[in-house]
């Protein structure tokens, strides 16, 4: 941070178009390039069409669920109630399927609004009750967990999913592309077009950058941060639901393993973790790059002890490079 | 304003704490069939002493308006470490108490030098590290299992006299020899500041980020300790991802129920220790008045969602909207 003259210097001799790229994003599109190389060594088949269209597939997931966490981080703000609104959704969709035809029309909805009302829950203890968000979301996740235990029994869901569900997430609308590329692709769009081009999308950056000056020009913080937490429990949710399609039943835990990739992907892709930078499309590098990285781990048939350590090694190590704070001093 | 005064309104948090405990301790023991016999505090307070030694390294990093979502899986490998190296002779024993505590507080280094001197966010850094330990964990121990000491535990889970719990004993130990100086230190001075208000304690020439250090670093250790008696209580190491997490979430239950504010610079580790023993007194008291079991972690999320509400009333006494933004 100290040689920013020099930094601007260089830039300066930079053609236009490369010099408004963000380098955040550029790094995380290089480690994508340098994970499909290193996976080339260890399988050939990594990179097949067949093999890459699969990944996004999974990676969608993430994608849709990295999306809302996104949105709160612009706001300087954390949802760690991503584990259980991501099983809430699936869980719930699957209970609603068991009741009959209505359900099976009103599961997806009805999972996504449960996701929206533990979002609500964190946007009035952010938004209105001035909580720190780390705290509240902690609660409602435990809030989630209970409320699943006291439902499920302590046993594991037997319902499973609709065809619907399925079909989103495992179907193929046009010949070979997954459906669930497509709802990521829509979802990215959504948000993108919020971002740049709304004044929701205005407002959550200039909160995240200072919430007093948003407040003074007018701004209605506080709705916008409940709206932010409401959208991030929903798309937590809708994740949930895609999950429960991908392996046709829901599952107690199937959220616990979103939580520090979500966060990952989003801070990876340059998005400042104390709000108001940042870019969808370092959110996209970030989401490719976690689970590309995640498929080679399997791929090199790491046990899940190594997985672990590998991945707090590498988001601290790429934290280090280029998501640091400036010196307070 | 006389001195006691001032005394009492800087402990308000921490005798309210204590209060809190003691009712609902009072409730539980006057409804459990045993009554209140020796045996009866030995179980609770073995049960407690866990939770407060996580709950106290929380306390440390919350002073200094920090946060470690790591505390948890540090206590999980020290407690898979211990189940290998705390066994043997008095000398193999000692020297094995030795390294958990020593790498509980290596990790508590590795976290201050990344928060600290890599300048991360407390949040995300703590809980990629938390991956890290809890893979760790994992490679110690893929399966439960191992051994510990025997002697030594019972020692240190039984009776002192036949009345007193040995592991109080041990907690009261520790807040001496670990708390009570580091409270008093320069650094621990420095921790508060800079928690109040981190520009004011640079202007003042404080050593922030020395006393920001020394606090991670101590919570690693304190969270050691708790891994070691978890070992003491199991006699067996186990890499349970579930159970890394509910303590760093219920030690920042017990943190804000000890009275310490999550903004820094307020609270101790006494009070927190006090939240602790309030917490798992609330799964006790659902026994007693037999609740079915299941409700339990539905009833815990719900009291930490109320306690962490009641840090709002702050907001009725702003005069001025902006003081909503800190």
């Amino acid at each position: 941070m100290s040689d920013i003259t020099g930094e601007r210097g260089m830039e300066r001799r930079l053609p236009k178009f490369i010099r408004r790229i963000d380098p955040a994003v550029a790094t995380a599109f290089g480690c994508i390039l340098l994970l499909l190389a290193v996976g080339s060594i260890y399988s050939t088949s990594f990179l097949s069409v067949e093999y890459l269209l699969q990944q996004l597939k999974v990676a969608s997931f993430l994608g849709v669920i990295a999306t809302g966490m996104m949105i709160v981080i612009l706001l300087g703000q954390i949802d760690l109630s991503v584990p259980w609104s991501v099983a809430v959704g699936g869980m719930m969709a699957c209970a609603a399927a068991a009741f009959g035809h209505v359900g099976e029309v009103l599961a997806i909805p009805f999972g996504i609004l449960c996701g929206m009302a533990i979002g609500l829950t964190n946007g009035v203890g952010v938004a209105y009750l001035r909580i720190p968000s780390m705290i509240i979301t902690l609660a409602t996740n435990a809030v989630a967990q209970g409320l699943m235990v006291v439902y499920t029994g302590g046993f594991s869901p037997q319902d499973s999913a609709t065809t619907a569900m399925r079909y989103i997430a495992t179907g193929f609308l046009v010949p070979g592309v997954p459906n669930a590329v497509f709802i990521w692709a829509l979802i990215g769009a959504a948000a993108v077009f919020a971002f740049t081009r709304t004044t929701f999308g205005r407002s959550v950056y200039a909160i995240g950058n200072r919430e007093r000056a948003a407040y003074l020009s007018g701004v209605d913080t506080r709705r916008v941060v409940l709206i932010a937490f409401v959208v991030s429990g929903g798309l937590s949710a809708f994740g949930g639901v895609l999950l429960a399609g991908y392996a046709s039943k829901a599952a107690q835990s199937m959220g616990d393993t979103y939580l520090l990739p979500s966060i990952a992907a989003v801070v990876l892709g340059g998005t400042s973790i104390l709000g108001g930078r940042g870019s969808y499309l370092g959110t996209v590098a970030g989401v490719i790059l976690i689970t590309l990285l995640q498929s080679i781990l399997s791929v090199m048939q790491m046990p899940e002890a190594g997985r672990q350590i590998i991945y707090g090694v590498v988001i601290v190590a790429m934290l280090l490079v280029y998501g640091r704070q400036r010196r307070t001093e | 304003m006389k001195e006691w005064r001032f005394w009492l309104a800087e402990q308000r948090q921490t005798l309210m704490a204590i209060g809190i405990f003691a009712v609902m301790f009072a409730i539980y023991v006057a409804n459990h069939p045993a009554g209140f016999t020796a045996n009866v505090v030995q179980t609770a307070a073995n049960k407690s002493v866990l939770l407060a030694f996580v709950a106290m390294a929380q306390t440390l990093v919350v002073i200094t308006a920090g946060i470690d979502l790591s505390v948890g899986m540090i206590f999980i490998l020290t407690n898979c470490l211990a189940s290998w190296l705390v066994v043997g002779g008095a000398g193999a024993t000692t020297l094995g108490v030795i390294a958990v505590l020593g790498s509980g507080l290596a990790c508590g280094i590795l976290n201050g030098l990344i928060v600290i001197y890599g300048r991360l966010q407390p949040i995300v850094a703590t809980i990629a590290t938390g991956a890290a330990y809890f893979g760790i964990a994992l490679l110690l121990r893929p399966y439960p299992g191992g051994s510990v000491n025997e002697d030594l535990a019972d020692a240190l889970t039984g009776k002192l006299f036949g009345v007193v719990p040995a592991s109080l004993v041990a907690l009261a130990a520790v807040v001496l020899v670990v708390w009570v100086p580091f409270s008093r230190s320069v650094l621990g001075r420095a921790a508060y500041a800079s928690g109040s208000s981190e520009p004011a304690a640079y202007m003042s020439g404080m050593p922030i980020r020395r006393a920001k250090f020394l606090a991670y670093a101590l919570a690693g250790l304190l969270a050691s300790i708790g891994g070691l008696f978890l070992t003491f209580f199991t006699y067996t190491g186990e890499a349970a991802y579930a159970s890394g997490n509910a303590y760093t979430l219920f030690s920042i239950a017990a943190v804000v129920l000890g009275g310490v504010s999550l903004f820094g610079g307020k609270g101790s580790v006494i009070g927190a220790i006090f939240g602790a023993f309030a917490f798992r007194t609330i799964g006790d008291l659902l026994f007693v008045f037999d609740f079915d079991p299941l409700w339990q972690p539905l009833f815990q999320g719900v009291v930490l969602l109320i306690a962490v509400s009641l840090g709002a009333f702050g907001l009725f006494r702003v005069r001025n909207r902006l003081e909503w933004f800190g």
